[in-house]
């Protein structure tokens, strides 16, 4: 009725001129049924454990060891067990902790910023890629809460009442970051749980009917009696919107904190306002290289072709490559203003950055941050799926590389060159960051085996045939 | 001998007691039409029951805007609140310890940490606000106990309309629910 009015109001003209019908990028290929989705889905969990499973969760689980045995080690003797010294007194936990949180910050995007923008495509990764934040939070929590050394005091992080009875520096960007990174992941599980919530009252039907009761029990616990009901639904899309809505200024808010960790000090290279911008992108061109590196294989081991579709694959390299390109931007506006601002010091640090002792970190984080993403211009790269993520993996590289040259070439060579020093890692360290790879498969492993990877009930929602007006564009 | 014959005519009763009807629909806009209907034949007691939230059924279905957002609201400034208050109290009231030469307390410093409670707490009044609202969670529905309720979680629709409603009438409301293109029109046990 509404759009009968409309046409009748609107000017003549618009009768004569229509707009084109644009072609609307088909979201869940071959036409695929409301039953397909959920069989497709629901199949991954119910049936048996695939032997590569196995396989790769013993290996992960090999891995995830070393940061077990290089913990308790650095527990065991002391945080001197890591290769950091005077100057350089923060390095591989601080890379691999901004490193970790990084990855995480594309899973918030996709699930809140392109669910604001309404961007349907995000539904078939969005749940991956939240459960992708979720452990890469975890791993990032390592590194901070162990570099404090005395593990046994990272309550002091908090504002907890103790027995010196002094509080907290609330005037710290140290703090403001244990907030920040503490909210993200507690609202990061949350909207995750949401999201799963009417998933789980699937599963724990399918379950019931299957006569398989204890799972059926175990999901019907979480999915908290879920029924379907529009009421229900009517709330819940509010919420979901909502969570959605605070978590994007959320997730723009903790590498902005991140980024004050340094920007807010007075090292030179450190003391930029350009930190909270740069770093963002940054944290999302490393999280959608960590998505494609995860989805791809995903994709091809659990033939979801039809879900994750070549336009999402799409989409996925543009946004990789128009944050990798903000990212070298930043790079060489950085450079600009350490020249334009006539510090010696900022200029020094720059060149130094470029040309000194750590150059080689430095080119690898240009060729793989600068270079690889502009591979993404061209349809026939987008195309290549084994391309996509190699180069993909490329983007993990450079970014852990960036966060590598900003800490360490920095304290490295500070204002006096008596204390100028070269650091390098101690094997302790390479061992707990390889292994926080195998942590984060752990995980990953048990969510794609028990939990749907997909959200099904938002996947049915942008089908075609969900639409109750007949396909037009009734927005 | 009276008591037996009272607890025989509760038994009676509890078994003509019924939830109400529930209506198979097999498309989206089936479903639809049919909640426009029921909606419009002043039902109040009633539901669909849907495998993901059909576009525009809200207003099918005569249901007002949610309060969640006002509960997020309340949550937000509750944190925005007790971030500021902690922050002061703590550097200010409690143990004053000047750092640094910067103030004791300012709504600058303060800013962030209060900025991310008052996102913290928007969650949680959020997500508690929505299940609330919702009486989640529930242990037992007699809507879940249907026959066929694992196919609403998948791929069919259903509306139900609760016996409670004051229009309910079995014969008419079955009536209805069948001019409106209801399959498997069912009683539902309470």
């Amino acid at each position: 009725m509404a759009h009968v009015e409309h046409a009748a109001s609107a000017p003549a003209i618009l009768q004569e001129v229509k707009p084109a019908v644009l072609p609307r990028a088909v979201l869940v290929g071959h036409g695929r049924s409301f039953s397909w989705i959920t069989d497709k889905i629901c199949g991954i969990i119910e049936g048996k454990t695939p032997a590569w499973w196995w396989w790769c969760f013993i290996v992960a689980c090999f891995v995830a060891s070393f940061t077990v045995a290089g913990l308790v080690y650095l527990v065991a003797t002391g945080v001197g067990v890591w290769g950091h010294a005077n100057p350089v007194n923060w390095a591989w936990d601080i890379v691999n902790f901004v490193f970790w949180i990084g990855i995480g910050h594309a899973g918030t995007l996709i699930s809140a910023i392109l669910c604001l923008l309404r961007q349907k495509w995000r539904t078939s990764i969005n749940r991956a890629a939240e459960a992708m934040t979720i452990f890469a939070v975890v791993c990032a929590a390592i590194f901070p809460v162990f570099h404090v050394g005395r593990i046994w005091y990272a309550w002091y992080l908090f504002p907890i009442p103790n027995s010196n009875i002094i509080w907290q520096n609330f005037r710290s960007p140290l703090e403001w970051d244990v907030f920040a990174v503490s909210t993200y992941g507690t609202v990061s599980v949350l909207f995750w749980y949401v999201g799963l919530l009417p998933d789980l009252a699937v599963l724990r039907d399918r379950f019931y009917a299957a006569g398989n009761k204890f799972r059926s029990f175990l999901y019907g616990l979480f999915a908290l009696g879920w029924r379907g009901s529009n009421r229900h639904w009517s709330n819940y899309e509010m919420a979901y919107i909502i969570l959605a809505g605070i978590s994007t200024p959320l997730v723009l808010s903790v590498h902005t904190i991140v980024s004050f960790d340094f920007a807010v000090s007075l090292l030179p290279g450190w003391h930029t306002t350009i930190f909270p911008p740069y770093f963002v992108a940054g944290a999302i061109f490393s999280g959608f290289g960590m998505v494609l590196t995860l989805m791809l294989p995903l994709r091809a081991v659990y033939g979801l072709e039809d879900l994750i579709t070549q336009y999402h694959i799409d989409c996925m390299c543009k946004i990789t490559l128009a944050t990798g390109t903000i990212v070298g931007y930043a790079y060489s506006m950085e450079f600009f203003i350490a020249w334009y601002g006539a510090n010696p010091y900022e200029g020094f640090a720059f060149i130094n950055r470029a040309f000194g002792h750590y150059a080689w970190a430095y080119w690898i984080m240009i060729t793989c941050n600068v270079i690889t993403p502009q591979f993404f211009w061209f349809k026939s790269v987008r195309n290549n799926t084994a391309l996509v993520w190699v180069l993909s993996i490329f983007v993990n590289v450079g970014m852990w590389f960036e966060r590598f040259v900003i800490i360490v070439t920095s304290l490295a060579r500070d204002f006096l060159p008596s204390s100028w020093g070269y650091y390098s890692p101690s094997i302790v360290e390479i061992f707990t960051f390889f292994g926080t790879f195998g942590v984060f498969s752990v995980l990953f492993l048990l969510f794609i085996r028990f939990l749907p990877v997909m959200p099904m009930a938002e996947l049915k929602a942008v089908t075609p045939q969900a639409d109750v007006h007949g396909g037009h564009d009734h927005h | 001998m009276s008591t037996a014959a009272t607890t025989t005519t509760n038994l009676a009763t509890m078994a003509a007691q019924t939830h109400g009807l529930i209506a198979t629909f097999e498309t989206p806009r089936d479903l639809y039409h049919a909640a426009e209907q029921v909606r419009d034949a002043g039902y109040r007691n009633w539901d669909c029951i849907t495998p993901f939230p059909v576009h525009g059924l809200d207003k099918a279905m005569g249901l007002r805007r949610s309060i969640v957002p006002r509960i997020s609201l309340a949550g937000g400034i509750t944190g925005f609140i007790t971030g500021m208050t902690m922050i002061w109290w703590t550097g200010q009231v409690d143990y004053p310890l000047t750092v640094g030469g910067k103030p004791l307390f300012s709504p600058m410093f303060a800013f962030p940490v209060s900025y991310e409670l008052t996102i913290l707490f928007t969650a949680f009044a959020t997500i508690g606000g929505m299940l609330i609202v919702n009486g989640l969670p529930k242990h037992y529905d007699p809507v879940l106990k249907y026959e066929h309720i694992r196919r609403g979680m998948d791929d069919t629709f259903f509306i139900v309309i609760e016996a409670r409603d004051p229009r309910f009438h079995a014969a008419n409301t079955k009536a209805l629910l069948e001019k409106a293109g209801g399959k498997a029109i069912t009683e539902l046990e309470a």
